[in-house]
């Protein structure tokens, strides 16, 4: 079974973080922390100098993680049932398709929102509402839960 | 090298907020997407003290004529709403719904990687690819 608890004050202090995080590297290396177009300038690194703040982005958030898991534990389990060509097409998917629309979760939704920009509200209300509708999809016609 | 450690810690502290959400969960995600399931509404909380704070924050460093360690503010040039990011933002919600994944917790999931991981990360990495090399190549084709 899948049973997911609410955990109201861990996943308000860890958005405040991802809020600190985003607004500190505004402020001092004067950048928006949208991570699909961080990756994307590392996988075609052009201008190569350009990558360099953004690998070290990425190391970062790594090192992060790394470091609440050491201390607090909590990294997730691989699911054991669910079927490796939908991962993969959700990977192409996600990676593509943030590409195309400019940002994702953290550009468009965290970073855009905050400058309250529209077109990032538009992109942020249809990805959320297009993932509601596929998770529906896949759990609940599909049948694939695990 | 200052430019490169202040991408780290910034990188750094968004990593350790993720894990702390357990937004580096799959099925925490998708709790939060199954409306019709045991609906958890975690992610809407990561989101909106997230946003709390840049609504704040950013409205005080953009007034700054400068960033601290860079001579300009690298923001997106408004495009308007086009059909680029409406799709863009539909296929990315399309995989997202499917996978419980976005780019972030992706990548940090490299902190303690899975059997998961090495199949969505390299299958983001050529999504995004094939994208940017399109647009690169149809850049430098057409005359602009």
């Amino acid at each position: 079974m899948h049973i997911t608890h609410f955990t109201p004050l861990n996943a308000l202090l860890g958005g405040v973080l991802i809020g600190i995080a985003a607004s500190l590297l505004l402020w001092l290396n004067g950048r928006i922390a949208g991570i699909s177009g961080i990756v994307g300038h590392v996988v075609i690194p052009w201008p190569p100098k350009e990558s360099v703040w953004r690998l070290s982005f990425l190391f970062g958030l790594v090192a992060g993680a790394a470091i609440y898991y050491f201390f607090w534990g909590g990294a997730p389990l691989a699911r054991t049932e669910f079927p490796g060509w939908l991962l993969a097409l959700g990977g192409l998917l996600v990676g593509f398709g943030t590409s195309l629309g400019s940002g994702c979760t953290s550009g468009h939704g965290v970073c855009g929102l905050g400058r309250r920009s529209l077109r990032s509200l538009v992109a942020t209300i249809v990805f959320l509402v297009v993932a509601i509708l596929t998770t529906f999809v896949v759990r609940h016609i599909g049948g694939v839960y695990s | 090298m200052k430019r490169v450690l202040a991408a780290f810690f910034p990188g750094m502290i968004f990593g350790f907020g993720l894990a702390a959400a357990q937004m580096t969960n799959p099925l925490k995600v998708l709790g939060f997407l199954d409306l019709a399931g045991a609906w958890d509404p975690s992610l809407l909380f990561v989101l909106g003290g997230a946003v709390a704070v840049t609504l704040l924050a950013f409205r005080f460093i953009l007034r700054q004529p400068t960033p601290i360690f860079d001579s300009r503010f690298y923001l997106p040039a408004s495009q308007g709403i086009d059909r680029a990011l409406l799709l863009g933002a539909a296929i990315f919600g399309v995989g997202w719904g499917i996978s419980g994944y976005c780019p972030g917790p992706a990548i940090a999931s490299l902190a303690a990687p899975t059997s998961e991981t090495w199949v969505f990360l390299p299958a983001l990495l050529v999504g995004t690819g094939l994208h940017r090399w399109r647009t690169f190549h149809s850049r430098s084709h057409t005359p602009t």
